[in-house]
């Protein structure tokens, strides 16, 4: 699926009935198939950017589609993870991955069957009847991926899905969604504040400036796939991840 | 349950003693009902009040036994619980629904509080009496009585529980095109369950105060009624007997929400290993 914003703006309304610009205006185009990592200061609308993408946010101004189809309302071909693992806490693991299914209507065997497929790619088949509270942070957030796999979307929408973990369950799961990724093919926006993750994992990274959030640099990662965690010894690693930097933090500022 | 009463006991002494300190401190709430049993036949035996203001424990157990086989405990204790019944039912549903309503739409709170409020601050017994005048002694204003007191805990909680509904997984349900309904039953009924189960066991004991308060306004039947009249008899083993009739209602209505509890929230049960 491509996802196109073109000219976005999203405001909020303040208490005092003023309006807070949190986004744009900003226009961006991503490809079918294509991985794109955004990263930029905390606070600069990713998440906005995410949710209006998602279908959950209103854009003030400007529009945002899928296959150039206007989004207006959450769509079924499109799945978003949020960044803690959100699940419910009265639900196994099986029926936390089925929820998707489950609301869609299909049956419980199917259901089942299913998730039961998609358990040993997410290393979780010996906890599939545990409840969340059972999980560790990375089982919880595989669990939380899984949901979002399950849908067989056509693009994923990650608002920094591993943001919670630590850098060495982080470097493993997300190579385990890039995965994942290479058999589906999905387009990917992932949100992340880690550029070094951006740049491993991405075809391009997207720089966000401070609130309201604009596009500031657009990076082409021109490293092979697949991508191994041994790149980031590499010079053109190392380059990409400082240009990504440098249109963070400006050395003027 | 008692996970820190199963660790072991590190001296090997304590083993020759025939029963273990964990089998003690289950037992441990018996010994207060037992102590309480003694003291109360040590003041009878020692005569410090007359029989007919403290009658001792045979005479109480005398009591029960002949009100079971006259049917008369039978008789009122059936009126009470149908009236708890249908007030606990009635006041429930009206707290639950209003109380969603609430959560749902909160300029509806603003709108209603000055009348919850006041409402509730009253003493539910000063109710009573002008209930009666509007629905008559039958048991239909002891099933209001019960209702009213039952409403407040239960609309409290759900307003409550619903409010505390996780937004991220609000958020989650919406992105995944969930019906109201589906929001409803997936997401809000489960997350909301701990917090009005908890209300419920209070609910569930007020019940038992809204009826009897019914019943002494009203006279007539009921647990209440016998209460008054038993003592107006100067029948003090009759109205220990219902006093404790009553308790034992209260308990049973408690313990079967705990039992509700642990069938429904088995979840809550299963921690880190
Ligand atoms: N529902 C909302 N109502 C009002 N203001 C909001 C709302 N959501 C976000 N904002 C504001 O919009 C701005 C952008 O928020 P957003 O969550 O998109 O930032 P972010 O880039 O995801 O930040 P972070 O990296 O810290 O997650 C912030 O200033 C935030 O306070
Ligand atoms: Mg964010």
């Amino acid at each position: 699926m491509k996802l196109s914003l073109r000219e976005l703006v999203v405001d909020f309304r303040t208490p005092d009935q003023g309006r807070l610009p949190a986004l744009g205006p900003i226009s961006l185009e991503v490809l079918p198939g294509e991985f794109v990592c955004i990263v930029g200061p905390s606070g600069c609308g990713k998440s906005t950017l995410i949710r209006t993408l998602g279908g959950l946010q209103p854009a003030t101004s400007g529009s945002v589609a899928g296959d150039d189809l206007p989004i207006t309302r959450p769509l079924s071909t499109l799945a978003i993870m949020f960044q803690d693992a959100n699940l419910m806490p009265w639900r196994t693991v099986i029926d936390n991955i089925a929820l998707p299914l489950e609301l869609a209507g299909v049956d419980k065997a199917r259901r089942h069957e299913a998730v039961y497929e998609l358990l040993p790619q997410l290393h979780l088949q010996d906890f599939a009847l545990s409840y969340p509270a059972e999980l560790s942070g990375g089982m919880a957030q595989r669990v939380a991926l899984g949901r979002v796999i399950v849908q067989r979307p056509r693009a994923l929408l990650l608002d920094e899905p591993f943001g919670a973990l630590d850098a060495m369950t982080r470097e493993k799961i997300s190579l385990e969604l890039l995965d994942l990724w290479r058999k589906g093919r999905q387009t990917v926006v992932m949100v992340t504040h880690d550029i070094n993750e951006a740049v491993l994992l991405a075809d391009r990274v997207v720089v966000m400036s401070s609130r309201p959030g604009k596009l500031v640099a657009d990076i082409t990662i021109d490293l092979e796939r697949p991508r191994a965690i041994n790149m980031i010894y590499r010079e053109t690693f190392l380059r990409l991840a400082r240009e990504a930097r440098a249109a963070i933090d400006p050395p003027d500022s | 349950m008692a996970e820190v009463g199963e660790t072991k006991d590190p001296k090997p002494r304590s083993r020759t003693i025939p029963i273990s300190l964990v089998q003690l401190r289950r037992l441990s709430p018996l010994f207060s009902v037992i102590a309480l049993l003694l003291l109360w036949q040590l003041i009878t035996s020692a005569e410090i009040y007359p029989a007919f203001i403290v009658p001792p424990p045979a005479a109480v157990g005398e009591a029960f036994r002949e009100a079971l086989q006259s049917g008369l405990l039978v008789k009122h204790l059936g009126v009470t619980l149908e009236e708890m019944f249908l007030g606990l039912i009635l006041g429930l549903g009206i707290g639950l629904s209003i109380g969603y309503a609430i959560a749902k739409l909160p300029i509806l709170e603003y709108t209603l509080s000055p009348v919850i409020v006041a409402f509730q601050s009253t003493p539910i017994v000063a109710y009573a009496p002008l209930l009666v005048i509007w629905f008559g002694s039958g048991p239909t204003s002891k099933i209001v009585t019960t209702a009213v007191i039952v409403f407040f805990p239960s609309l409290v909680n759900t307003i409550v529980a619903v409010r505390a509904v996780s937004p991220n997984l609000r958020d989650l349900m919406n992105s995944l095109n969930a019906t109201p309904w589906q929001t409803f039953r997936q997401l809000e009924l489960p997350s909301a369950l701990p917090v009005v189960l908890a209300g419920l066991k209070t609910s569930a004991t007020l019940a038992v105060i809204g009826a009897v308060v019914g019943e002494f306004v009203t006279q007539g039947s009921g647990l209440g009624f016998l209460v008054t009249s038993a003592r107006n008899q100067y029948d003090t083993p009759l109205v220990i007997v219902t006093v404790l009739t009553m308790t034992a209602i209260a308990l049973s209505l408690y313990s079967f929400v705990v039992l509700l509890e642990w069938r429904w929230l088995a979840w809550r049960r299963r921690s880190k290993p």
